[in-house]
C-alpha cells in the first residue's frame, strides 16, 4: 500500500482546510458577498464529495487520482521569464493580455491598450473596488462539486468586461499559466467575461503549463452576453503532460444575442469540462464548436447541457475527436427544451476519428424536449479513417501517408473552420497541425 | 517507341472483386488524341473496368496485362498512376471533412507536379494557375471554398471532378458514368467541360450506360462490354444504334 494514498472523505478535509487557511488569512477582506459565496460553496463540495464512476455524470471518467494526490494550493512563487511565456500566448494581434501564474495575476506578463468601455483587470483587482458589477454574476459552482471547489478557493481571476454598444475587433487574452514547484499542487483559476447590451467581442482563454510536474488546474468561467451582444470565445486547453485540468464553463445568453464558443482541447493528462449554455432570452443564437485531440494515455471528457429557456433560439453543436494511443474521448451531449421554448432549432454532431486499437470514444446525446414545435437533430460517428476517402485521395495522386495526414487534418479543420477571427483561426491551425505531425497525434508536451 | 506505342494497351485483362469474376478477358488499345466510349447494360463491367485502371485495392486482377505509354499500369500504385497521368472521374465523389476543394486541389496538384520535377505551388501561385483552368472551361470558384463533396448535389460533384481534372492534367482521363444523375442543364456543363480538355496528346474512356453524354464528346471509338468482354466495337454511329434499340440485340448477337 502507498502511504500517500488518501481516503476520499481525508481528500475533502483536505480542502477544508484549505478554505479554513485562505478564509483566516486574506479571505477576511474580501466583501461580505464573496465570503458568504465561498461558505456557501465549501458547504456544497463538502455534501458532494468528490465524484465516482458509480455516479452516472462521471460513469466514464475517474478522477481517483485528483482525490488521491496531495495537492497542496499553488504557490504564487517566482515569475517565469517573459521569453518563456511568449509561445504560449495565441500570436494573434490582441487588445489585452492577462496573464495569471499559480493562479495569481502576473502584472510583469500583462499588458493592455484599451478602448474606454472595456475593462480587463485581474479579480482581485475588480472586486477591491465596490464595484456591484460583480455581485450575482460571479457563480458559486453550482454545476460540479469542482466548480464549487473553485468557488470556494480561486486566489484570484480574469474580468473582461465590454460595455454596452461597443465594438472591439482585436481579441483579449487571458493566459493561465502553472508553474509547479516539485510537490503536486493545484490553482482554481476564475474568468468572469460579460459583453453587455450590443457589443461585440472576441475572448481567448488559454490554460498551459510548465516543466513536467504533476499539477491541478481547476477552472471556472462564467460568461454573460446581453441582448443583442456577439461574443467569440475561444478556449485552448494545452497544459502540460503531467496535468490534470478540471472545468466548468457556465454562460446565459440574452435576447438576439450570439455566443460562438470554441472549445479545443490538446493538453493534460487528464481533463474533464463541464459546458452549461443557457439560451435565456428569444432570438439567442449558440454555436459551440470543440476539438479534441488526443494521443499517448491522454483522457478527455466533454459534458455539454445546452438549456433552451426561450422561443425562437439556435443552438449549433459540434465536437470533433481525433484519438490516438491509448487515449479517450468522452461527449456527454444534452440538449433540454423547455415548455414555451417553441421553433427551437438544434443541431448536435459530434465525429470522432479513431487512429489506433487501444483508442477509444463513447458519444451520448440526451435529447430532454418539452416543447412540441422544435426542430432538434443529432449524430455521432466513430471509427478509423475510411478506405473510400483514402483511395479517392490516392487516385488524386496523393502518397498513403499524406492521403491519411490530410484526412485526419479534416477533422480539425472543419472544426476551425467556424471561427470567424482569421488571425485567431490561423494560430489555432498552426497548433492543430503541429499536433496532426505526419497523420498521427502526439503526446501533450511533444 | 514514341509514336508507335499506344498510350494505354489493354490485354486479355480478367479482374475480380470478393472471387466473383467481373471481367473476363478485355482487348482493348488507346492511342492518345482519340475518345473511346465504353457502353453497356448494368452490371456489365463498366465500372469495374473504370476502377480497376484506377488501381482500386477492392479488385484483383487475375489475369492478363494493361500498359500505359508502355509501363505496367497494374504494377503501380494508385497514386503513381495518377501522378503518371491516369486520372479516374468517380461515379460516386467522396466527401472529404473539413478539407476545402482549393486545399485538396492544390495538394494533389503539387503531389504530381513534384513527381514531374516542377516546383511546388503556393497558395497565390495555386489560386492564378486556378483561375485560368476555370476560365478554360466556362466555370466559377463557387465551389473551392467549400469542402470536398461535402454537402455538394449530384450536378455539383460531378462538375467538381471536371474541375480537378482540369487542373490536374491528365494524358488518360476515364469518365465513369460521369453523366448519371444529371438533368439536361449540368450534363450540357460537365460535358462541355471535358470536350474543351480534348487534346491531341491526351485521351478520354468514357464509361456510359446511354448516349447522350456522346452529344457533346464525340468518341472515335465505341465499345458495347456485356458479360464483362467487348462484344461489339464501331465508330459513333453505334452509340446512336444502341440508343434506339436497346442493348438485347447486342447480347443476342454476342451469344451466337
Amino acid at each position: 500500500m502507498d502511504e500517500r494514498v488518501t481516503r476520499p472523505a481525508d481528500a475533502v478535509q483536505r480542502y477544508v482546510a484549505q478554505y479554513e487557511a485562505a478564509a483566516a488569512n486574506g479571505g477576511r477582506r474580501a466583501p461580505p458577498w464573496v465570503r458568504e459565496l465561498r461558505a456557501a460553496a465549501i458547504a456544497r463540495f463538502v455534501a458532494a464529495g468528490f465524484p465516482t464512476t458509480r455516479q452516472e455524470e462521471w460513469r466514464f471518467t475517474s478522477v481517483a487520482p485528483l482525490a488521491e494526490t496531495p495537492f497542496a494550493p499553488a504557490r504564487p512563487g517566482a515569475e517565469p521569464a517573459a521569453r518563456e511565456v511568449e509561445p504560449l500566448w495565441l500570436p494573434v494581434a490582441s487588445a489585452a493580455r492577462l496573464a495569471f501564474v499559480n493562479g495569481r495575476f502576473a502584472p510583469a506578463l500583462s499588458s493592455a491598450s484599451l478602448p474606454p468601455g472595456v475593462r480587463a483587470v485581474s479579480l482581485s483587482t475588480a472586486l477591491a473596488d465596490p464595484a456591484p458589477a460583480l455581485q450575482g454574476r460571479l457563480s458559486g459552482g453550482t454545476d460540479t462539486p469542482f466548480a464549487a471547489l473553485n468557488a470556494a478557493l480561486f486566489a484570484d481571476g480574469a474580468l473582461i468586461h465590454v460595455a454596452a454598444g461597443v465594438d472591439l475587433d482585436a481579441p483579449l487574452q487571458v493566459l493561465f499559466l502553472s508553474a509547479p514547484g516539485a510537490a503536486p499542487s493545484v490553482s482554481h483559476p476564475r474568468t468572469l467575461v460579460v459583453v453587455e447590451r450590443g457589443a461585440r467581442a472576441s475572448v481567448i482563454e488559454g490554460y498551459a503549463g510548465l516543466g513536467g510536474a504533476t499539477y491541478w488546474s481547476n477552472a471556472v468561467t462564467d460568461v454573460v452576453v446581453e441582448d443583442g451582444a456577439h461574443l467569440e470565445l475561444t478556449r485552448v486547453q494545452r497544459e502540460a503532460a503531467g496535468a490534470y485540468h478540471v472545468a466548468a464553463t457556465r454562460s446565459r445568453q440574452g435576447r438576439d444575442s450570439v455566443l460562438r464558443f470554441h472549445p479545443v482541447v490538446l493538453g493534460a493528462t487528464l481533463a474533464r469540462h463541464d459546458v452549461v449554455a443557457v439560451l435565456d432570452g428569444p432570438g439567442a443564437e449558440l454555436v459551440l464548436n470543440g476539438l479534441y485531440l488526443l494521443g499517448a494515455r491522454q483522457h478527455a471528457d466533454h459534458h455539454t447541457v445546452i438549456d433552451h429557456a426561450q422561443p425562437d433560439c439556435q443552438s449549433h453543436e459540434y465536437f470533433n475527436g481525433v484519438l490516438d494511443g491509448a487515449s479517450r474521448g468522452v461527449f456527454n451531449g444534452r440538449i433540454v427544451v423547455r415548455p414555451g421554448a417553441q421553433r427551437t432549432d438544434s443541431k448536435q454532431t459530434n465525429h470522432n476519428l479513431v487512429l489506433s486499437e487501444e483508442a477509444r470514444a463513447d458519444s451520448q446525446p440526451q435529447l430532454e424536449i418539452y416543447a412540441d414545435d422544435v426542430k432538434c437533430t443529432h449524430g455521432a460517428t466513430l471509427g478509423p479513417l475510411d478506405p473510400k476517402e483514402l483511395f479517392y485521395l490516392q487516385s488524386r495522386g496523393l502518397a498513403p501517408a499524406e492521403a491519411r495526414a490530410l484526412l485526419t487534418y479534416g477533422f480539425g479543420a472543419e472544426i476551425l473552420r467556424r471561427m470567424r477571427h482569421a488571425p485567431l483561426r490561423e494560430a489555432l491551425d498552426a497548433l492543430v497541425r503541429g499536433r496532426l505531425a505526419s497523420g498521427h497525434v502526439a503526446g501533450p508536451g511533444a | 517507341m514514341s509514336g508507335a506505342t499506344p498510350m494505354l494497351e489493354i490485354r486479355d485483362l480478367h479482374a475480380s472483386v470478393e472471387g466473383r469474376e467481373i471481367l473476363r478477358g478485355i482487348d482493348l488499345v488507346v492511342r492518345a488524341g482519340e475518345v473511346h466510349a465504353i457502353m453497356g447494360p448494368n452490371g456489365s463491367g463498366k465500372s469495374t473496368l473504370a476502377q480497376v485502371l484506377a488501381g482500386h485495392p477492392a479488385y484483383t486482377v487475375t489475369a492478363g496485362s494493361v500498359r500505359y505509354e508502355g509501363q505496367d499500369l497494374l504494377e503501380m500504385d494508385p497514386e503513381e498512376r495518377a501522378r503518371a497521368g491516369v486520372f479516374l472521374a468517380f461515379q460516386y465523389p467522396v466527401a472529404i471533412r473539413g478539407i476545402t476543394n482549393a486545399y485538396f486541389l492544390r495538394s494533389a496538384l503539387n503531389a504530381v507536379r513534384k513527381h514531374r520535377g516542377l516546383p511546388e505551388l503556393d497558395p497565390l501561385e495555386f489560386m492564378d494557375l486556378l483561375a485560368d483552368k476555370l476560365k478554360a472551361i466556362d466555370s466559377d470558384d463557387s465551389l473551392m471554398s467549400r469542402p470536398v463533396n461535402d454537402g455538394f448535389s449530384g450536378g455539383e460533384k460531378k462538375r467538381n471532378e471536371i474541375l480537378q481534372m482540369a487542373v490536374l492534367e491528365p494524358k488518360l482521363a476515364v469518365l465513369d458514368e460521369t453523366d448519371s444523375g444529371l438533368d439536361i442543364d449540368a450534363l450540357r456543363t460537365v460535358a462541355g467541360a471535358v470536350d474543351k480538355l480534348r487534346r491531341p496528346d491526351n485521351a478520354t474512356i468514357v464509361v456510359t450506360h446511354y448516349q447522350r453524354i456522346l452529344n457533346y464528346i464525340t468518341p472515335d471509338h465505341v465499345h458495347v462490354l456485356s458479360g464483362g468482354r467487348i462484344v461489339l466495337s464501331g465508330g459513333k454511329e453505334l452509340a446512336l444504334e444502341l440508343e434506339a434499340r436497346g442493348y438485347d440485340w447486342v447480347r443476342a448477337e454476342a451469344a451466337v
